[in-house]
């Protein structure tokens, strides 16, 4: 139950720090989520991976779909992943989750005792 | 707390963050790039995005609407003029910041800062030449008269009204990219622009470096032939026949011209540092109610230019009480620049006038503080650039300026072979001059005497501007501020050290080539020689001459023309030159030992119909056989020195060897054996073939896969995703639809003078620079198709019309 409340609350919290802050929001969001909702490490650090894979990931993909594909296959071309679309998308949730990932990783840690 | 794991984990997270932060290279920095809320996600429109909107901006008089059709195409109907210019800029600048940022950074000498040390030779290029210089002159004429101060302060408060507005995330995609954010417009970066298009258009109209090569070598009745001032072929702009007035102004040649000018060999030469695409010309005609259908003048417009991605041009209609007009406008200038309001049409195409000298200077010293001028040492205005480059190094750059204008090449720029000579450039782009003002008034013309009342101040670069009204008036004049030279002037690098070489004056208005409802009913412009050689001036140029004698073959005999009629024409693949060049290949050629595969191509360009289609193996086999037939007929001649002499244009080839076949410089002179033209010929057949097999192999031998047309993002290859490529259209640049592999019609336009009236347009691109935008490139099927969109100029009473799908409000 942990888990999946940090999770979804690293999402949505990092949806709306990234309204009002640059993107490195989201690494200061996760932490201080992996603070409130303390769990171990390596939960802490999935639900933080997950969290944002789901809102980055999500995010990315709802506008890919308005959007019908046309900047991403270009961009995924730029980037090099061979214009797959949804490389680009995943590339970027994974990126995401990277960040938050880790933050909530330092954030458990701050809370766990020996 | 765990202090070990938390330091570690702390540092991961820390690097992560600013490792994801920084720009590595040219790779951008990710996090941001990538976060959907602030990088290029941002960018992707959806596909059924709305652009209607309520906007409020202190700066405006009065209210105003912008109603956008379909196409995306803005309708803006304001009060006045001011806020019509404010709602112009601002419109540009969101839909098209990206390309009047970039293109006035490049033009001003600034690409550096964006690009990176890869750009440092062109922004000194840029700075030598004197682009600001010439902008800061411009912008002085532009703000001295009040009300051309008020349209362009009103355009800039237009643009910087949306930037403002920009949010980080909503900057257009290259910046993410590129990592860089815009810069605040001013009225001089709108005089940058109009520089950016004087020296695409008439920095290059010159050979004066090529031609001081070739004097060199050849003697001067060779020049002559090589380089001649009136093609044998040549349909000019102003009908033949017609009788020039005797010259306003008789520039003298120097008395030591002989000695000091032509006959001096000396003058080592260089190499330009770099030239804009020879292709840069553009046609346009326009045919009187003699010759059309409905009995109202028909008029056209192509102007060829390097094609991009955003396109050079923006579509749109800026209508206020007293005036409505309705075309293409360049994003970084108010007006529409080619189009047609309720009374007028016009249309450009480029002179090719030479307008562009060079002078060798003698610096007293390397502080280049003083010069050899008139019998005296005389000071010089030493201007230091100081070239910011990405990356943090600032580079600086002395520049010194003469009577002539700035030293363009010294010893720290030009090119290694050369003796580092001091070249001076005296440019017509450098003098004072409002040549956007023009559009202001072309825009508000009623009739003849008005457009050449507007016209009549436009200096540079020269344009062929053609004219219908709807009361049935067709006119052209070349229109610009051309020096009066003496016969010869500034063909080649000239003395500098007195005054006597200096441009003595400049040809009278009134006297530049013009033309008004000739009895033939039609004119056209082609970048062809203005005039036969009975025009009373010395006008060198680079003129372009098939196109214009196409355009004229057609239109001579063409009656009840309809505009679909003229959509062909523009469309049309004929090939002029290779029509009398093909026969000189073909009556040449030895057929006795070629190989199959040789006399299979051999047979193709035997049947070919002189047609430039898309799927044309003939024009791709004569295409690269004639290529290898001037290389081998001209390399060897042009070598002697280095770098080599200018080739010959392809049409003086082609006439050459048709009035002689034992020309003497068929022969290759690094061979002892003499050649004659069979034998050249059939070699470069040969040699073609090779090269031609190889094509085939990789099934390229159709013309359109051969040239592989492509229109670029303006990052050209940084950014070869955002560019359209392979597009299947046929043509070649001395053919009407001149479409080379990157280059071509960026605009074409046809205006029927009926009441409607009738008009159809189309550009390689679409109306929103954003690569995420459905209307990024959605013009350009139907351009390759030589299909037009028709022009829908808009009424007051079509405000609430079904074609109208978003609307704009703006107040204060």
């Amino acid at each position: 139950m942990k888990f999946i409340v940090s999770t979804v609350l690293t999402g949505v919290l990092a949806f709306i720090v990234g309204l009002y802050f640059p993107w490195w929001g989201i690494a200061v969001s996760s932490l201080l989520v992996a603070v409130l909702v303390h769990q171990k490490s390596w939960r802490a650090f999935l639900a933080g991976f997950l969290g944002l894979l789901l809102c980055w990931g999500g995010l990315a993909y709802w506008i890919d779909m308005k959007n019908n594909g046309i900047l991403s296959s270009k961009i995924a071309q730029v980037l090099p992943l061979g214009g797959n679309s949804f490389l680009l998308i995943l590339v970027t949730g994974v990126v995401g989750g990277l960040v938050a990932g880790f933050a909530a990783l330092t954030g458990s840690y701050i809370r766990s005792s020996k | 707390m765990r202090i070990l794991p938390f330091a570690i984990s702390a540092i991961i997270t820390g690097g992560l963050v600013f490792a994801l932060n920084k720009q590595w290279g040219t790779i951008p920095p990710m996090g941001k790039f990538l976060s959907p809320q602030h990088g290029f996600w941002q960018n992707a429109e959806p596909a059924d995005e709305g652009f209607d909107e309520t906007l409020n901006f202190p700066g405006l008089k009065g209210k105003a609407e912008v109603y956008f059709d379909d196409r995306l195409v803005p309708h803006v109907f304001a009060e006045n003029d001011e806020d019509l210019y404010f709602i112009q800029g601002y419109l540009h600048a969101k839909f098209r910041l990206f390309q009047m940022d970039l293109q006035t950074k490049a033009a001003e000498g600034r690409a550096s800062e964006i690009a990176g040390p890869i750009a440092i030779e062109f922004d000194r290029e840029q700075r030598r030449l004197g682009m600001k210089f010439a902008a800061e002159n411009a912008l002085k004429e532009m703000e001295s008269d009040p009300q051309s101060k008020a349209m362009y302060d009103a355009y800039t408060n237009g643009v910087n009204a949306w930037i403002n507005s920009l949010k980080e995330s909503a900057l257009p995609v290259e910046y993410k990219l590129l990592n860089f954010k815009p810069e605040k417009w001013t009225n001089l970066r709108t005089a940058l622009l109009l520089k950016m298009m004087a020296k695409n258009l008439s920095s290059g109209t010159e050979h004066d470096l090529d031609y001081t090569i070739a004097k060199s070598i050849f003697f001067p009745d060779e020049l002559k032939m090589l380089y001649p001032q009136v093609p044998d072929s040549l349909v000019p702009i102003v009908p033949k026949g017609t009788v020039f007035e005797k010259p306003g102004i008789v520039p003298v040649a120097p008395a030591s011209a002989d000695s000091l000018y032509f006959g001096n060999k000396d003058l080592a030469s260089m190499e330009e540092y770099s030239r804009p695409d020879k292709n840069n010309g553009s046609n346009n005609w326009v045919v009187a109610g003699s010759k059309t259908q409905s009995g109202a003048p028909i008029l056209c417009n192509d102007p060829h230019l390097e094609l991009s991605l955003p396109s050079i041009w923006y579509e749109m209609q800026l209508k206020t009480p007293s005036s409505n007009t309705y075309g293409v406008s360049l994003p970084g200038s108010p007006f529409i620049i080619i189009g047609f309001n309720d009374s007028i049409a016009w249309g450009v195409t480029n002179s090719q006038r030479d307008v562009k000298d060079y002078y060798k200077i003698r610096f007293k010293d390397d502080t280049k503080a003083e010069y050899w001028f008139d019998s005296a040492w005389k000071k010089t205005t030493i201007r230091i650039e100081s070239i910011m480059v990405k990356g943090g190094k600032m580079i600086q750059d002395t520049v010194a300026y003469t009577e002539f204008g700035p030293v363009m090449y010294d010893n720290s720029f030009g090119d290694d072979r050369s003796k580092h000579q001091n070249l001076a450039v005296r440019w017509a782009a450098h003098d004072a001059s409002n040549e956007g003002f023009t559009f202001y008034k072309l825009n508000r013309a009623k009739n003849y005497d008005e457009y050449t009342e507007a016209i009549k101040t436009f200096s540079c670069p020269g344009q062929n501007f053609v004219f219908a009204s709807k009361t049935g008036d067709i006119a052209i004049w070349q229109q610009g501020k051309f020096p009066a030279r003496w016969e010869g002037q500034g063909l080649y690098i000239m003395p500098g050290e007195d005054s006597s070489y200096m441009w003595q004056g400049f040809i009278p208005q009134a006297e530049n080539p013009h033309s008004l409802n000739p009895e033939r009913g039609y004119l056209e412009s082609g970048n062809q020689r203005p005039t036969d050689a009975t025009y009373p001036y010395f006008i060198p140029g680079t003129y372009i001459t098939p196109r214009a004698i196409t355009i004229d073959h057609y239109l001579s005999s063409m009656n009840g023309i309809q505009p679909e009629d003229m959509m062909k024409l523009q469309n049309n693949y004929f090939n002029t030159l290779a029509e009398d060049a093909l026969p000189i290949l073909l009556g040449n050629i030895d057929e006795t030992n070629l190989s199959d595969k040789q006399l299979q191509f051999l047979q193709i360009v035997k049947d070919w119909d002189l047609m430039a289609t898309p799927d044309s193996k003939g024009q791709t086999i004569y295409q690269c056989w004639w290529d290898s037939l001037e290389s081998a007929i001209w390399r060897d001649d042009m070598s002697i020195h280095s770098p080599p002499a200018l080739m010959p244009e392809e049409q003086t080839t082609m006439e050459l060897l048709k009035k002689d076949s034992l020309l003497r410089f068929i022969d290759d002179i690094s061979t002892p054996e003499i050649e004659t033209l069979p034998i050249v010929v059939t070699n470069a057949f040969k040699k073609a073939a090779v090269m031609l097999t190889q094509k085939e192999s990789e099934g390229k031998l159709e013309w359109a896969k051969f040239k592989d047309p492509t229109v670029y993002h303006l990052l050209k290859n940084a950014l070869l995703p955002f560019a359209r490529a392979g597009l299947n259209v046929g043509g070649n640049g001395n053919i009407i639809n001149a479409v080379t592999h990157s280059h071509g019609p960026s605009w074409r336009m046809i205006v029927h003078m009926t009441t409607p009236t009738e008009a159809y347009g189309v550009y390689p691109g679409g109306q929103s620079g954003n690569p995420g935008s459905v209307f990024y490139d959605n013009f350009i099927d139907s351009w390759v198709a030589g299909k037009y969109n028709k022009l829908w100029f808009m009424r007051d009473g079509d405000k609430t019309d079904k074609a109208v799908k978003w609307k704009m409000t703006f107040s204060q």
